[in-house]
């Protein structure tokens, strides 16, 4: 199965209905997107998949053949992620950090489709679990982000 | 498949001191090209003899255990505490930057292996209890002004001038009479030489230029960029994959496995292992050994009638809460003043009240896990989540039947912890990724599913308290008995002693500070049968709750308002008063409401004190229903910990303690049926989710008293106060958390 994964072409040879997680992690060894569920719940393994959010725990591998999938490890390469970050650091958002290559994710896919998105459009979009509790900067850090 | 001896669950649940291995330490390995100050250390074979006969170490006073200067001047510093999202890397930077004079921005941070160096907290070593700073902040200044001194002296000997002609800036040593200055990483190694000094001057507290400041944290970009890596993230060369299936009781064992021929020929499967309690699966890879793990039909031998530890098949939370609320008599004494049996006696107004509160998860976002790996050498090698390096150490040993001081344990990044990484036993990988290690004969990581993690986490324990208070006829509070009826974590972990009162199952009840001139708390022990464990803010995580809202029923019934009542029992307590004004002056001004605020919708406020971990707190939530749903608007907290290092952490402590205390309040609850959780993930064990967040504002009340810790103090006063601001709303008393449990409009 071929795989473009930040611009790059991946071959695996991997059950069709392996989730997208497992072959970041385990066979790419790309780790920076994390396992906190398994079910679409928290959010935390948040990618990119044609420049929509979309959880890869719950996402057969066979299904995004032939997508462009981007992951936290790319996203300094992208105009609207590396708004993101540095908005992340200027808000210090992450804690103990676990959550937030998803939420990360999760704000540069909002902005991709909303540039300049409203209160509820970012209320719509980040919902990823942070059991930090560190969503009022997440909220400041988007807003941020948006305006730059 | 392989057979694997249980582990003796007596020799590995106590948690004893004996477990701690105090008397063996491993030094890490000196990175290439480092030059290490203080290095003159005898190396190699003789180090363990020259450790046996030289003097006791002194935890945080040998430079060279903590501070390593680089040849670039920056600073690798290795943390007695693990950082876990409570930014104790950094304020580690601050504090010893401040002294060592190099900018905290040039800090590497890691946490520090075992060893006696790092035993900070009494002579052991854990992070937690929200100790870290405040234990170890006056050593730690002294480390890096000890380290300063050592470098200004290879200076003076380099430029054959007297050490008072020297000074310093950030990561230089000058010598201002010839204009001659030296880079702290040209000076390491002849500073490595030199003996730590006993006087090192510390620097004055008006001096300060990072202490105190809001600096930026040290793991940001790498949080946002997810360059961190934590423990679920490692691997080492020809690692293998495991997965497990526990028992749905603990203490049930595997019996027979009628499907293994099939799951061995599932893809990638390495091997299927019997485990204690569990069965597991080694792999190539995660999803696989998980697929193949649940897959496992398992048919389990229970645990003999009457096992320690074992959980009963029968065991029902509501059973067990049942079960506290009907215990009666007035239990041990914990706290006592006057006489409270002669003043209720003799009280114009008697009011009672008896309040629970259920167990609780971690719910830490990053699923547990452990890599182990049997080095050539005989030594076991250990990547786990842990928040006490030496207990994991101790524990790991025996499990792998070597000596301590053969296993080296490695303290990754918490993804999250409140609580959750202590040794527990049954609720930590890690023993099992130790023996599917050495069944194997490779190096193994073991990550437990989310649904596993639910099954084997250490809970908060449920509580109970009853509440009887007498009232004057003036309507004030002349005498209050408080029975707590419960099992405290500490007493679990630490060794309960049957005729004292485990501190952890009362505090917030026992510890307040209003003068009510009779009062009696008293404790009821009664074995909690799930696993219990610390929980962030731990006994006040509940008992504040418990006693902050029966103050308001003593105030209600008092005609009294609430914060009033406060404010004139505190009459004796300036810092608590104080910090009482302090909220309310943040909030605009006490007011209790019901009011409607701007966008129409009814509100009212409630507040709550709170005195944990030798900190102050005083907290206001404002609430309004939307339907039979509890909305939090804003929630206003003044913290006193005495001082501080680091305010913008402070905030986002508070922050984090706000969302996970209204997370408790609202929603949070484990229930068991039949000796399972009926929650297995966040669907079925919600979490507070960011539309529910409020508006946070924090004020830091630096009264100069003794420093607290910051960490857990935020979450006490959360539950209280927006449970007092709903019974101003509903006119009805919610004595049962969480909210969901109950219907705003009918039962509370």
């Amino acid at each position: 199965m071929q795989l473009t994964i930040n611009g790059q072409s991946h071959q695996v040879d991997i059950e069709p209905d392996t989730p997208l997680l497992w072959v970041l992690r385990d066979t790419l060894g790309l780790t920076g997107t994390k396992y906190g569920c398994g079910l679409a719940q928290c959010g935390a393994c948040t990618v990119l998949i044609d420049g929509q959010a979309t959880r890869a725990c719950v996402t057969p591998v066979e299904s995004v053949a032939g997508t462009e999938i981007v992951t936290i490890e790319a996203i300094t390469g992208d105009a609207e992620g590396r708004r993101v970050v540095e908005a992340w650091v200027d808000h210090q958002v992450p804690q103990c950090g676990y959550c937030q290559s998803g939420q990360v994710m999760a704000a540069t896919a909002l902005l991709k489709q909303t540039p300049q998105p409203t209160e509820e459009d970012i209320a719509a979009a980040m919902i990823n679990l942070c059991r930090c509790g560190t969503y009022n900067a997440i909220a400041s850090a988007v807003r941020q982000a948006a305006k730059a | 498949m392989n057979d694997m001896t249980p582990i003796n669950a007596s020799q590995n649940s106590d948690g004893q001191a004996g477990l701690l291995n105090l008397s063996r330490r491993r030094f890490l390995g000196v990175s290439a090209g480092a030059l290490v100050l203080g290095v003159a250390l005898p190396s190699g074979a003789g180090r363990a003899l020259a450790q046996a006969a030289a003097p006791a170490v002194v935890a945080g006073t040998r430079v060279n255990a903590y501070i390593e200067i680089r040849p670039d001047s920056t600073v690798l510093f290795r943390s007695a505490f693990i950082e876990g999202g409570q930014g104790i890397f950094t304020a580690m930077a601050q504090i010893v930057g401040e002294e060592l004079d190099v900018d905290p921005a040039r800090f590497v941070v890691e946490a520090a292996p075992p060893g006696p160096d790092y035993l900070l907290i009494g002579g052991f070593r854990f992070t937690g209890g929200s100790m870290s700073v405040r234990m170890s902040y006056e050593k730690m200044r002294k480390l890096g002004a000890s380290a300063r001194l050592m470098v200004m002296q290879a200076a003076a000997a380099r430029m054959n001038v007297p050490v008072p002609e020297l000074t310093t800036e950030p990561g230089r040593v000058l010598h201002a009479a010839s204009g001659r200055a030296l880079s702290y990483g040209e000076l390491a190694q002849d500073a490595a030489a030199l003996a730590v000094p006993a006087d090192a001057p510390l620097r004055a507290k008006s001096d300060f230029r990072w202490i105190g400041k809001p600096l930026a944290r040290l793991d940001v970009r790498d949080k946002s960029t997810g360059k961190a890596k934590y423990a679920i993230d490692l691997r080492v060369d020809g690692m293998l994959y495991a997965a497990v299936q526990h028992a749905r009781h603990l203490g049930a064992e595997p019996h027979t496995i009628t499907n293994e021929a099939q799951v061995l020929a599932m893809p990638g499967v390495h091997s299927v292992h019997r485990l204690p309690g569990a069965v597991g699966v080694v792999a190539d890879s995660w999803w696989r050994a998980r697929r193949a793990a649940e897959s496992l039909q398992v048919t389990w031998a229970a645990a003999p009638q009457g096992t320690r530890g074992a959980m009963p098949e029968d065991y029902s939370t509501e059973r067990h809460r049942e079960g506290l609320k009907a215990m009666t008599g007035d239990g041990l004494e914990a706290e006592a003043s006057g006489d409270t049996t002669k003043a209720l006696a003799s009280a114009k107004t008697i009011i009672e009240a008896t309040y629970d509160a259920p167990h609780l998860a971690h719910a830490q976002l990053e699923p547990p896990s452990a890599l182990a790996r049997w080095n050539d050498d005989g030594t076991l090698e250990l990547w786990a989540p842990n928040q006490a390096p030496e207990m994991f150490q101790g524990a790991a040993a025996k499990v792998a039947g070597i000596d301590p001081s053969r296993v080296i344990i490695h303290s990754p990044l918490l993804g999250g912890f409140f609580g959750r990484h202590f040794f527990y036993a049954s609720a930590n990988p890690f023993p099992q990724a130790i023996l599917l290690s050495k069944a194997v004969g490779k190096p193994v990581k073991l990550v437990w599913s989310r649904e596993e993690e639910f099954l084997r986490d250490a809970l908060r324990p449920m509580a109970v308290a009853r509440f009887r208070a007498g009232l004057d006829e003036k309507g004030m509070p002349v005498a209050l008995s408080a029975i707590a009826v419960g099992e405290g974590a500490t007493g679990r972990w630490f060794g309960r002693q049957p005729d004292k009162v485990d501190s952890s199952a009362v505090e917030g009840i026992a510890g307040k500070l209003y003068a009510i001139p009779n009062h009696r708390v008293g404790h009821i022990h009664v074995d909690d049968p799930a696993v219990i464990g610390f929980w962030r803010s731990v006994g006040h995580s509940m008992n504040d709750f418990f006693y902050e809202t029966f103050f308001d029923e003593m105030a209600d019934a008092g005609k009294q308002d609430p914060y009033d009542l406060r404010h004139r029992l505190l009459a004796e307590s300036p810092r608590q008063r104080k910090l009482l004004e302090a909220v309310a002056d943040l909030s605009g001004g006490w007011k209790r409401g019901p009011y409607q605020a701007e966008d129409g919708t009814r509100r009212a406020r409630g507040v709550a004190m709170a005195s944990p971990f030798g900190i102050e707190v005083a907290t206001i939530a404002e609430v309004s229903l939307r339907g039979e749903e509890t909305v939090v608007h804003q929630v206003w907290v003044a913290v006193d910990p005495g001082s501080i290092v680091n305010p913008a952490i402070v905030e986002a402590q508070i922050n984090s303690a706000v969302a996970i205390g209204l997370s408790i309040a609202l929603m949070e609850e484990v229930v068991y049926e039949e000796g399972v959780p009926r929650a297995r993930n966040y669907d079925g064990y919600p979490i507070l989710p960011p539309d529910r967040m409020p508006k946070v504002h924090v004020r830091i009340v630096e009264s100069g008293a003794p420093m607290g810790g910051i960490g857990e103090p935020g979450v006490p006063g959360v539950p209280p106060a927006v449970v007092n601001a709903l019974a101003v709303l509903t006119g009805r008393r919610a004595r049962s958390l969480p909210l969901s449990r109950a219907s705003l409009a009918g039962s509370i």
